[in-house]
């Protein structure tokens, strides 16, 4: 079941379109901010507020990288793994990050602290290799900064 | 008059320009000028004129597009889109403009809307530019505060209203019709053309989409004419342009500068040359999806005509250089395995060839690589070109991979020959 401000909220951007079905990328959107990521029961939920089939929303919600169709951690790394970041060295950033946190791509780890993910470039090739940790950039990493950075995200 | 109109607002320190500051340095003066004083065909010609040729990478002549939009009914909606994807791995220069000066971005869009009588508007950014979402919706709320934005904007006849749209990721939405297709909340496919967008795009209404950097000309083409627009170049096109470059260089950095200036100049003076202890071997000139320069190119003026005479294209104008340490092999692998993953799946050759192409580089990358596999890379060089796909997407895989092929050939045989990558 959606909550009230869900609702409320995914209605004030139907009210923003010629068609409900727009409106389906901000729906998702908005129950991933309230939850952390999109369950089935959630896809089927939001399909009958806009009148889709929930295999309608489903092929919205998979086709984005940044929809989460599995549960994730608290806080998300996203690391870098383009050409730039490939010369400069990211996979020693994530090799020492694996390594630290016990998990891979993907992963999220038992405490559900962390999600690690690579990501296409994040536009910050000048200072590369670079990460982001939920809304924060990080430049020119090396693998003993990591430590310092991660302490903040708890 | 300035010689960098794009970052003549930009603070070193990376603050934004406020509102208050962009109107003290003579901001929307170009957009009161254009919803004031001109009418609609006005603007087109001036910007026709001014010879300003599309940011996003193909270099289209944005007056010209827009002069194909279909303006036969005056009351239909009209859209205009900005694109601020940026998701093309060493592309960075949108970013800067977005965070710096979100007003120059706005003020460019009132006239663009202005030119083909649109009265709404998107500016799509990408997922990961967090700050920039947070600076835009601030500049959004403060212009329609300032009557810049919304009804009677300036006091005029013309009614424009603004909206920020933040991505969910997918470099798809970067090409327009994908983008139009996201806009309206549906998987990012692009759609087959035609109809172009000027004819039919979002929701079916004549749209027209441009880069961030484009629509950031435009306050200055109409403030200051397009005679002055043009002398800013050091070639026929018009305008500056914002040049990055990335890699294994002293200096890795973005810079306004004329257009034509030279890789060389780019590369050896405001890159500062390579790292110490490092040669180079060639570049992208415009982000991921261009063909590699050489050498012999670095005296080639970064314009879209003259990089196309040597074989690339200037792309975004973003380089990402390749030294001697780097394994081509790697690097190009590194690229088609975003291509790959990025593919929308639409058309077959690009959604099964990609990861073809992605297995065979890494069996040659590991040491397992056979003869025919070089044969295999250049039939899908072939086989994934323009007019085999549905959108650019693919082709612009190739660009990258068949240029690898011709200038470090040696270094693919090697590995095949030698059962190992040498650079490790
Ligand atoms: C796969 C793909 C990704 C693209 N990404 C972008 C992008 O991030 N930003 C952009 O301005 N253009 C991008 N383009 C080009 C757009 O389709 C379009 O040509 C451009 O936005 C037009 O603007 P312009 O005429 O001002 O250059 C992309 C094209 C393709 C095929
Ligand atoms: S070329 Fe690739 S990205 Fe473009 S439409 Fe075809 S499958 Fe999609
Ligand atoms: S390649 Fe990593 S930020 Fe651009």
């Amino acid at each position: 079941m959606l909550s009230e401000k869900e609702i409320h909220e995914i209605e004030h951007e139907i009210g923003l379109y010629p068609v409900k079905s727009a409106a389906c990328i901000e729906a998702l959107k908005i129950v991933q901010e309230h939850r952390g990521w999109v369950s089935d029961e959630s896809v089927k939920d939001i399909a009958a507020i806009l009148e889709m089939t929930p295999e309608d929303v489903d092929g919205v919600a998979t086709f984005y990288n940044m929809i989460f169709r599995k549960p994730v951690g608290r806080n998300i790394i996203f690391v870098c793994n383009s050409v730039t970041c490939y010369m400069m060295g990211y996979e020693s950033i994530y090799q020492y990050m694996s390594k630290k946190l016990g998990i891979t791509w993907g992963q999220t780890t038992s405490d559900g602290r962390f999600t690690l993910l690579p990501n296409p470039c994040l536009g910050d090739c000048d200072h590369a290799p670079a990460m982001m940790i939920n809304k924060d950039h990080y430049n020119r990493i090396k693998p003993e900064m990591i430590d310092s950075i991660l302490e903040k995200y708890q | 008059m300035t010689t960098k109109p794009l970052t003549q607002n930009i603070k070193p320190d990376g603050t934004v320009c406020s509102l208050e500051e962009y109107l003290k340095n003579g901001g929307y003066e170009g957009a009161r000028k254009a919803v004031k004083e001109m009418e609609g065909a006005a603007v087109i010609q001036a910007i026709k004129d001014s010879n300003l040729l599309g940011r996003g990478g193909a270099g289209f002549n944005t007056g010209l597009k827009w002069s194909f939009v279909r303006q036969d009914d005056p009351n239909e909606q009209r859209y205009i889109i900005a694109n601020g994807d940026e998701m093309e791995p060493g592309t960075f220069k949108d970013r800067l403009l977005l965070e710096g000066d979100p007003h120059q971005l706005i003020e460019g869009m009132i006239i663009a809307a202005r030119a083909i009588n649109a009265t709404k508007g998107f500016i799509f950014v990408r997922w990961a530019y967090k700050k920039a979402h947070k600076l835009i919706q601030e500049a959004l709320d403060d212009a329609y505060k300032a009557g810049l934005l919304g009804k009677n904007i300036m006091g005029s006849s013309f009614s424009f209203d603004l909206y920020l749209h933040t991505s969910v990721g997918r470099y798809i939405c970067g090409e327009e019709t994908a983008l139009i297709n996201s806009l309206e909340g549906k998987r990012a496919n692009p759609r087959s053309k035609p109809p172009f967008p000027q004819v039919s795009g979002l929701f079916g209404k004549p749209t027209i989409v441009n880069n961030i950097e484009t629509y950031c000309n435009l306050p200055h083409i109409i403030k200051y004419g397009s005679i002055w627009f043009k002398e800013l170049s050091k070639s026929g096109e018009g305008g500056t342009k914002l040049y990055g470059v990335s890699g294994r260089v002293k200096n890795p950095g973005l810079w306004e500068l004329p257009l034509g200036t030279t890789v060389r100049e780019l590369l050896e003076v405001h890159a500062g040359g390579m790292l110490d202890g490092y040669k180079f071997r060639g570049l992208l000139p415009g982000g991921a999806s261009t063909d590699f320069l050489v050498e012999e190119h670095l005296d080639t003026p970064m314009d879209f005509s003259s990089v196309a005479k040597v074989g690339s294209r200037m792309g975004t104008g973003t380089m990402i250089v390749m030294d001697d340490k780097t394994c081509p092999v790697a690097f190009v692998h590194n690229l088609i395995r975003f291509f790959s993953n990025e593919s929308c799946g639409w058309c077959t050759p690009c959604r099964d060839g990609l990861p073809w192409v992605e297995k065979i580089l890494t069996k040659i990358e590991a040491g397992e690589g056979e003869e025919k596999d070089i044969d295999i890379l250049k039939f899908h060089t072939k086989y994934l070109a323009p007019g085999n796909t549905f959108c650019a997407l693919a082709p612009g895989a190739m660009e990258p991979l068949q240029s690898a092929l011709k200038y470090f050939g040696e270094d693919f045989e090697r590995h095949v020959k030698e059962k190992r990558c040498f650079y490790k």
